[in-house]
């Protein structure tokens, strides 16, 4: 692998790249992917849903001017959906249309670049441009695939038998994400910087508002932050993140409101909050008018 | 000490607290330390937390640690940032309460001092800095959170130092400040009580860690770190937890259950297959010119265990069998049906509690709502199980899981274990979940022993942990 240059030159360029990037990291957000970037490690990023795990990743591809390739894990996720299939019924057809050849030709020619069909992994390892690997919801894979990212993640290597090992020209930015519905495995983790996003404090969180929302009044944005960090005080099935908090703030916009009272908290808690209890109890201690 | 020993100090400390730290990664916190510089102390802790810290459920301890090894400051108040900028900032500028002079001046100048202190917390909660609020914090503990210890040495006291400031009486003038115009007893006020609350309990944090630093100059970090860290939410003990415990107990519920789901659906789906699907079978072997390579099979379905939860809900037990009666009612999708019933000295049933959307305030719901008192209110199993048998035959069945909560502490008052017997056999699987210790079973008026054999298995159930584990084997794969 050649030697290649760092994308980021420190914490601070970090900061500043992401933001002009559209994203607000905090210190730690910034030192841990500086970090990543510096030790060349895969980093993995765990939270709650909605605080911006899957942005990070974007934002970080947007900054570096690197290409995102996104492998999204779901239940029942395999080798043939996450690193490369054979193209077999491309290869029925080559084998059909060359009847006459022998065995030995035939062979190689099935089992070439052309009847690859290549999947997120192997297409990130192969590319020679920036690339940000971006495997989005980790904890929804199955174990085994655990154990096919850790043989990629570790070597940035691919053996296909047929076609003999593939090592990665340029080592892409890999951003692993989970929801932590399960406990990933220690040699996971170990291969990985971790990072835990969690709520942000009020004021980063109404900076990020206004920087989604721009148009909202600075003051009604703060009352929104306020209102959502007593929201998540409460004993609540699902804590509001901050994608809900956004989306508040355009609801906020789009009806006009310009005081942030009683009524107008009651008439738009279904934006922020998706379960009739959650809003039962949130009227009962806000003491919103329940009608 | 250079950087590097501290660092593996360091991360013999974070061993210390229960947290899994390999070889592999305090390498990684080395590269890490070189990467970022040690002068950047903020990006350090992100560097480690990085490095070895990856539950955030170890995050707290990890904090603790980080900022007795790698304090921000040493003695009264220097920090690195004034050796850069050349300051001869001593330590020690302040006056020392336990130096000698007027003992009516020094009562006084420290009175005077108290008082502005306190203006200023109010106005810097006000605002709400985190730099500030952490500067006062450190003067406050220099100020007045020491006593003199053993000759020549200090102690330092969290509640000295809070106990000067008092910052909770300070809420009334932040409120009416925070609010101006606006009319008290709105939304705006309950919003910002939280906000204040929120603070101020930052504050008493940085206070704590603020002593903590001071106890570890004097005794060296190694001896705070054992007594300072708090057990993991999954380890503090049901019967002595807190308020504060609980409430994060609770929080624990949700995702807890929807993990443990996971992790049934995973297993079972690893487990045997069921009957053969022929139409699917038949549907693929097309793309293999009719021959059946790969035969499908329509999903097994789970055995589900009937669930019949019986709990004791007095005084101390109450709060194990409140975060069990929650997780269980979390995962009632696990179970065919969960039926819940509390006993204090008679039983009630209590599943319809359960059905209510918000359980918040269930416990309280069940003491006024349901009929648990016979006698005087204290613990009687005996009559219990014996009302039990008697109010709900039809309860247990061939397909229930029966499951007792409680200490077993019967106020030596009579046992029913026949009564007890015939519900165990009667149910397909009992047991019981014991908060106590082991070793305290059958101790004092603890009818254990009585029970104990009647059930398949009484288990140790002292912290969420090892809850979760009977669960987990409690449900069918």
């Amino acid at each position: 692998m050649p030697l290649q240059q760092h994308a980021f030159a420190d914490v601070a360029d970090v900061h500043d790249r992401l933001r002009a990037a559209g994203y607000l990291a905090d210190h730690a957000i910034a030192t841990t992917v500086f970090l990543a970037d510096r030790l060349r490690k895969p980093l993995l990023v765990e939270g709650p849903a909605g605080v911006g795990k899957t942005e990070l990743a974007k934002a970080l591809a947007s900054a570096t001017g690197a290409e995102l390739i996104r492998l999204q894990c779901y239940e029942g996720l395999d080798e043939a959906r996450a690193l490369y299939e054979w193209n077999y019924k491309k290869q029925l057809l080559r084998i059909q249309a060359g009847r006459d050849e022998a065995w030995d030709e035939t062979h190689d020619d099935i089992f070439s670049d052309e009847f690859l069909l290549s999947r997120p992994l192997l297409t990130a390892i192969r590319r020679t441009d920036p690339t940000v690997l971006l495997i989005d919801e980790t904890d929804k894979a199955d174990v085994e695939v655990e154990g096919l990212l850790l043989e990629v993640l570790s070597d940035f290597q691919v053996t296909i038998p047929e076609l003999g090992t593939i090592v990665a020209r340029q080592r892409p930015f890999v951003v692993l994400t989970s929801n932590a519905t399960r406990e990933l495995s220690e040699a996971l983790k170990r291969r990985c910087l971790y990072l835990h996003l969690g709520y942000p404090s009020p004021a980063r969180e109404k900076e990020i508002v206004l920087a989604c929302v721009p148009e909202l009044p600075e003051q009604l944005a703060e009352a929104i932050v306020g209102t959502i960090r007593a929201l998540r005080a409460m004993e609540l099935k699902k804590v509001p993140s901050i994608a809900e908090t956004i989306d508040w703030a355009r609801t906020v916009l789009a009806l006009g409101i310009d005081t942030f009272d009683e009524e107008a908290v009651a008439s738009t808690l279904g934006v922020v909050l998706k379960h009739v209890s959650d809003q039962a109890r949130a009227i009962g201690q806000l003491k919103l008018s329940s009608n | 000490m250079s950087l590097l020993d501290r660092t593996v100090v360091f991360t013999a400390a974070l061993r210390q607290a229960g947290m899994a730290v390999s070889s592999a990664e305090t390498v990684d916190a080395v590269r890490a330390l070189t990467a970022v510089g040690p002068l950047d102390r903020e990006a350090l802790r992100a560097g480690f937390a990085a490095t070895m810290c990856k539950r955030p459920t170890n995050r707290v301890t990890f904090d603790t640690l980080f900022d007795l090894y790698f304090p921000p400051v040493i003695g009264d108040g220097l920090s690195v940032d004034d050796f850069l900028a050349g300051e001869d900032g001593t330590p020690g500028t302040a006056t020392d309460p336990g130096q000698p002079g007027s003992a009516a001046d020094n009562d006084h100048a420290l009175e005077l001092l108290r008082q502005a202190l306190r203006g200023e917390l109010l106005d810097v909660l006000l605002r709400g800095d985190d730099e500030e609020l952490r500067r006062l914090a450190r003067e406050a503990v220099t100020r007045f959170g020491s006593a003199p210890g053993a000759p020549g040495r200090h102690s330092w006291f969290a509640y000295r130092a809070l106990r000067a400031l008092s910052p909770d009486t300070l809420v009334a003038d932040l409120l009416s400040a925070m609010l101006g115009d606006q009319d008290a007893g709105g939304l705006a006020e309950r919003v910002a009580r939280q906000t204040i609350m929120e603070r101020i309990r930052t504050f008493e944090e940085m206070v704590a860690s603020e002593v903590r630093r001071r106890l570890a100059e004097e005794r060296g970090a190694d001896a705070v770190a054992r007594t300072a860290v708090k057990p993991l939410a999954e380890q503090v003990d049901f019967l002595r937890a807190s308020q504060r415990d609980l409430a994060e107990l609770r929080r624990l519920v949700h995702p807890l259950a929807r993990r443990l789901a996971t992790r049934l659906t995973a297993r079972r789906r690893l487990g045997r297959s069921g009957r053969l699907d022929f139409r699917r079978t038949v549907r693929s072997s097309l793309a293999t010119g009719g021959v059946p390579m790969e035969t499908h099979h329509r999903p097994h379905k789970p055995h589900k265990p009937e669930l019949v939860v019986l709990c004791d809900v007095s005084g101390s037990v109450a709060s194990f069998a409140y975060f069990t009666l929650l997780l269980t009612h979390a995962l009632r999708e696990q179970f065919a049906r969960v039926r819940a019933f509390a006993f204090i000295d008679t039983t009630d049933e209590i599943t319809r509690f359960l059905r209510g959307a918000d359980l918040g305030d269930m416990m309280a719901r069940i003491a006024n709502g349901a009929d648990l008192v016979w006698f005087d209110g204290h613990s009687d199993y005996g009559h219990a199980f014996e009302v039990f048998a008697d109010r709900y035959p039809d309860a247990v069945g061939p397909k229930t899981s029966l499951l007792v909560l409680g200490d077993a502490r019967n106020n030596y008052r009579a046992t029913a274990a026949p009564v007890f017997g015939k519900l165990c056999a009667q149910a397909r699987h009992a047991y019981w979940l014991n908060p106590e210790p082991r070793t305290y079973w059958g101790s004092g008026d603890s009818a254990t022993r009585a029970y104990a054999d009647l059930v398949d298995e009484m288990v140790e159930c002292r912290n969420v942990e090892q809850l979760q584990s009977f669960i987990e084997r409690l449900l069918p794969s």
